[in-house]
């Protein structure tokens, strides 16, 4: 390095330290302006369709509450981190977020992820007591995380996986057209879980039913499913249960598509991008079904009217009415607590009451951190244009609601020894 | 059964057919110019995502036809300005080279095309079920896919065995020098060659495009397999490399066919562990699970037991 004059140092160095003093004055500043929600989910990769879609949920949402004054004085803001599906990705995206003011970080695509999460949030907030970050789970739905890995700072909007089969199944019992069942699920945390769930219910409620199939594949992987639907074709299998999302779900319908492959499909995510351009193209009109804790179709008028202004904005549809649960019950428990102290938040969204998106009430159980709420479940196929007024992908085919499932019916027990600050 | 067997394989040789597109080029270049090509399966996506793009503007057809030709000449420009320059400095070089290129490909895509999947269309010509195997349907977009494959392949074989372009290419294969001393443009051969190959990997993307996902992510999805490919079938051997990408292809297919499990396998002597340990999971994990592994398990054993391949005949 070259030797400069004392003078001429001594200003760089001045102006150097005003800069990072300006700098990091009006990060501070930011950080107390606004709300900010760190959103870690797939922006790019396989995911990044189901992720994208989210964010933009998140972005509606915050404008929705902003609009409304956000909460306890402040605005909402939500900054996207891609973590590319990856848990690993993700401790680095959530230290970043964290790093960046968030005190509030919410994810939803992968069970994976969110163990992972759940264990980084527990660490941070034991290591930094009095700047707790809260973990809002939308979407990941693997019935561990608020039973056995249940913690204090985790809260889940989505019913876990065993509510969502426990209503499949219920569906399922009258119907003496169902005889043999295929499994077919992503090799990870959650597909594990469905199916040995899947495989207990079935054989409570129909021992008669023969599974004949009982499938794991890569997780957001494989690109081609033909092999996968030839061997369910050559099970003879009459129905399948898959909890595929993304393009797992889109790909493998595809596939069937192709193959011409006639069964009826029980999902919890045929309605996530391409999945529903899929189900159009196997011609399985209402043979399609899925539990959702809303559809675009449902009774609901103010939902309706969101559902249309998100459309319009978007030119997408609103797969994700439990993040409008988890945003509004943020906002109403940061005005509860009037503070955004993360330990505050958290006891004021326990036991929390709140009306749902699509109505009726729903209930934040205070021994695991889930979120309870009417279940619908509904069949994909053409649609009676006066009554059921949105169609999906502009297929001309949307979303029927068959069946409701009232809130005290979906309150399972939990394992959860909660452990609080 | 014999519906499962004949869907399979003809998957199965889809599947490999496509890797051979991309691994007939990858051999043809690491025969003729020691460059392990790490950036081969990003001239597949960019394949692909131009395909896409001209696809969008004039239609499918004009996107097979151009795109390939794009690429092939990036190719081109990539082994003129890039490779030639860092060959002087060795191999090594030019493997960290071809390494660096692929990622800066991935991000340019991300860049243009943006992350997320692109809406890469099968034509409407060919979006009908060609023909139905018992009970199942066969689209007529992937019988078009295996006639290309089948016919590049052919016309490859023939213009490397039968021509004198080829008769030229196959002694700059082994003896470059003297090629270069009658008077050949050696480097220009290579370019060439590297040319053909991006040109080839790209005509598979344009293919596998519609009836696979268009993303950025394909080319890391694809890239390992092909560098199992090459080595099982021998470096520098393109019978050798269709081989391999059968026998890959048929492997993984079946494999995901099947139901059968170590504990299955071990059932007829009466063994069977204890459920409930640790192992019990191990043991009952069925080779359609691992199916994605094989091919890199194919890898290992071949290294071990056959370093030249299938079909190669010299170690490198």
């Amino acid at each position: 390095m070259k030797i400069s004059r004392p003078s001429r140092r001594s200003a760089v160095a001045r102006i150097a330290a005003a800069g990072i003093a300006l700098a990091t004055g009006i990060g501070a500043a930011m950080a107390q302006d606004t709300i900010k929600i760190g959103y870690i989910d797939p922006l790019s990769g396989p995911g990044a369709t189901v992720g994208e879609v989210g964010l933009k949920t998140f972005q509606f949402l915050v404008e929705e509450l902003n609009a409304k004054g956000g909460a306890a004085g402040k605005k909402f803001e939500v900054i996207g981190y891609d973590n590319k599906t990856n848990p690993q990705e993700s401790l680095i995206q959530a230290q970043k977020a964290v790093d960046a003011g968030a005190r509030i970080i919410t994810q939803g695509n992968g069970s994976g992820v969110a163990a992972a999460l759940v264990d980084w949030v527990n660490k941070y907030n034991e290591r930094n007591p009095g700047k707790e970050v809260l973990y809002l789970n939308y979407a990941a739905v693997d019935p561990i995380l608020t039973n056995d890995k249940c913690s204090f700072w985790h809260f889940r909007w989505d019913a876990n996986s065993d509510i969502k089969m426990e209503a499949l199944t219920n569906y399922m019992k009258p119907k003496t057209n169902i005889k043999k069942v295929y499994l077919i699920n992503q090799d990870y945390s959650f597909g594990q879980s469905l199916r040995a769930i899947a495989r207990t219910m079935l054989k409570a409620k129909r021992p008669d039913i023969e599974i004949v199939g009982d499938e794991l594949h890569p997780l957001l992987k494989v690109t081609d499913f033909s092999p996968y639907i030839a061997k369910i074709k050559a099970s003879g299998a009459d129905t399948v249960i898959t909890g595929n999302w993304s393009q797992d779900f889109a790909l493998l319908l595809k596939a069937a598509a192709d193959a011409g492959l006639n069964v009826e499909w029980y999902t919890y995510y045929a309605g996530g991008t391409g999945g529903p351009t899929a189900i159009k193209q196997t011609g399985l009109n209402h043979k399609v079904y899925a539990i959702v804790e809303g559809f675009p179709n449902g009774e609901l008028a103010a939902a309706r009217e969101t559902e249309k202004a998100f459309r319009a904005k978007y030119n997408s549809t609103n797969f994700y009415p439990r993040a409008f649960n988890e945003m509004r019950m943020l906002a109403a428990a940061i005005n509860k607590a009037n503070s955004t102290d993360g330990a505050k938040v958290a006891a004021a969204l326990e036991d929390m009451k709140f009306e749902v998106f699509d109505g009726g009430e729903g209930q934040m159980r205070k021994d695991d951190h889930q979120f309870f709420q009417p279940m619908y479940l509904g069949s994909f196929g053409d649609i009676d244009k006066a009554k059921e007024p949105f169609d999906e992908e502009g297929t001309g085919w949307g979303w029927r609601q068959l069946a409701k499932i009232e809130l005290k019916d979906t309150m399972l027990p939990t394992t959860c020894k909660m452990v609080r600050p | 059964m014999l519906e499962l067997v004949l869907i399979s394989t003809l998957n199965g040789v889809l599947y490999g057919l496509l890797l051979f597109l991309m691994a007939s080029g990858l051999t043809l270049i690491f025969s003729m110019m020691g460059v392990l090509n790490f950036a081969h399966a990003s001239f597949y996506m960019l394949g692909a995502f131009v395909g896409y793009q001209i696809s969008k503007w004039a239609g499918f057809w004009p996107g097979l036809i151009l795109a390939p030709l794009i690429v092939g000449a990036a190719g081109m420009l990539v082994e003129r300005f890039g490779l030639r320059n860092v060959h002087k400095n060795g191999h090594v070089a030019e493997l960290l080279f071809t390494f660096g290129l692929a990622f800066v490909m991935e991000e340019l895509v991300q860049i243009v095309w943006g992350k997320a999947p692109v809406d890469y269309r099968v034509p409407a010509l060919l979006d009908f079920p060609a023909f139905t195997l018992f009970t199942t349907n066969y689209p007529a977009y992937k019988l078009f896919m295996l006639a290309i494959s089948l016919a590049i392949f052919v016309g490859l074989f023939a213009m490397l065995t039968r021509t004198r372009i080829g008769l030229i290419v196959q002694a700059a294969l082994t003896h470059p020098n003297m090629v270069a001393h009658l008077g050949h443009n050696v480097p220009l051969i290579f370019m060439s060659v590297f040319g053909v190959g991006a040109g080839l990997a790209a005509i598979a993307g344009v293919i596998a495009g519609p009836a696979l996902v268009t993303q950025s992510t394909m080319a890391a999805l694809l890239g390992p397999i092909l560098f199992v490919v090459v080595v099982v079938g021998g470096l520098g051997s393109l019978s050798g490399a269709l081989v391999a990408s059968l026998l890959i292809g048929l492997l993984q297919t079946f494999a995901i066919s099947s139901n059968a499990s170590m504990a299955d396998l071990f059932a007829f002597s009466g063994f069977s562990p204890q459920p409930n340990t640790i192992m019990n999971d191990l043991w009952r994990v069925s080779v359609a699970q691992i199916a994605p592994i094989l091919p890199y398990l194919l890898l290992v054993l071949m290294l071990m037991f056959r370093p030249t391949g299938l079909m190669g005949n010299r170690e490198s």
